[in-house]
């Protein structure tokens, strides 16, 4: 008994991978000359991988796979919205002065931008599937500016609660919740007093705004970061040539992002006017 | 190319600048009515309505910003499940809250 140590070792050479290539290529070359096919290797567009039978099936999966990852965003957002409803049942008299202390008309701005800039997106792809190279380089910019726009009203809005002391934490101020007549900017709501143990909870309010808010603004961040590059290439005459995988499916992110702002924005701002 | 893959495929439907527009304009229309709703006094139906607003909102920008109307079954299927797999979230995680501490915390 020599056991399988005993049997003879053939010697392999080592691969040479350039002749394997060469090698797949002609055969891939001669299967489609065999069945009449006559878009030879070197003919289909260079952005087809390998794996892809056809440019279709290609953009139809990767579509798929950008839903697949705008699932996870799905669930991540709502879990914090989840909270909210919660929270917000809870502690609804914490919940409704919180919310008077943010501003309608910056809400609503923010909005209208976010709005615009989606539909800046939006032309932009068409400009991609349409091969409108200065389209879309216009197109990209105004959604890179609208974004911009979006934070910079986000930092005065940021900067306001700075200010009187509405960031969660050991500055935390329940003054405009316990003494609301002390505070000038509500009073067209007349909200009336809080206990100090309610009073603590517009904390909670205010946590989950900047929870939200700041996790959709970071998202805003990531998305302007991706235009700029996307700008650059553009202008060097990529995606306007058949190739649009790339701006459909940060589209398809801007839009998401638009979406989360939407329900932000109603959720955070408008329900608690009243009451 | 087999027959199989070749069902899967559709044309790429390339949605026009019309009615990008057609939606952008739905989407003011539709912020200015939420603003002014949120000024009247409904009582309960205030938060009803500003999320009946916003959810057309978001189901126009889907369907036509992000092209689900002229996508494959499969991306129809993925869209719908995210918002179901959502739901499940909110009705399992409200279920278990109600039936134990709601009103005693």
């Amino acid at each position: 008994m020599n056991g399988w140590r005993a049997r003879k070792r053939k010697r392999w050479p080592v691969p040479d991978n350039s002749a394997i290539a060469h090698a797949g290529q002609e055969a891939i070359t001669a299967a489609h000359h065999d069945d009449g096919d006559n878009s030879a290797h070197a003919e289909h567009p260079a952005y087809l991988r390998h794996h892809f039978e056809s440019v279709e099936q290609q953009a139809d999966t990767t579509n798929f796979a950008m839903w697949l990852f705008l699932l996870t965003e799905v669930m991540f957002f709502g879990g914090l919205f989840l909270a909210y409803l919660i929270l917000r049942n809870w502690y609804y008299p914490a919940f409704v002065v919180g919310s008077h202390q943010l501003s309608i008309f910056w809400g609503t701005t923010n909005t209208v931008t976010l709005i615009a800039s989606s539909f800046t997106m939006a032309m932009g792809v068409w400009c991609a599937e349409t091969g409108r190279r200065k389209g879309l380089v216009l197109s990209l910019s105004l959604t890179f500016a609208l974004g911009l726009v979006f934070l910079g009203i986000k930092s005065i809005e940021y900067h306001e609660k700075w200010e009187k002391h509405h960031i969660p934490g050991l500055h935390y101020s329940v003054q405009s919740f316990v003494n609301p007549a002390s505070d000038p900017d509500i009073a067209e709501y007349h909200d009336k007093p809080l206990n100090m143990d309610m009073a603590r909870h517009t904390e909670l309010y205010f946590f989950l705004y900047f929870a939200m808010t700041g996790m959709h603004a970071l998202h805003m961040i990531i998305g302007i970061g991706i235009l700029a590059f996307m700008i650059y290439r553009a202008r060097a005459g990529a995606y306007t040539s058949g190739h649009v995988t790339f701006v459909e499916n940060f589209g398809l992110y801007w839009h998401f992002v638009d979406i989360i702002w939407i329900y932000l924005f109603a959720l955070l701002y408008l329900i608690s006017r009243h009451q | 190319m087999s027959e199989e893959t070749k069902q899967t495929e559709h044309e790429h439907h390339i949605v026009g600048p019309g009615v990008y527009v057609a939606i952008l304009l739905a989407l003011l229309v539709g912020t200015a009515l939420t603003v002014w709703a949120s000024f009247l006094e409904l009582g309960p139906w205030n938060p009803v309505i500003a999320l009946a607003i916003a959810t057309t909102k978001a189901i126009l920008v889907v369907l036509f910003f992000m092209h689900v109307k002229y996508s494959t079954k499969l991306t129809k299927l993925t869209v719908m499940a995210g918002i179901f797999m959502f739901l499940v979230l909110i009705s399992m995680t409200l279920a278990d809250y109600m039936s134990r501490a709601w009103g005693s915390w």
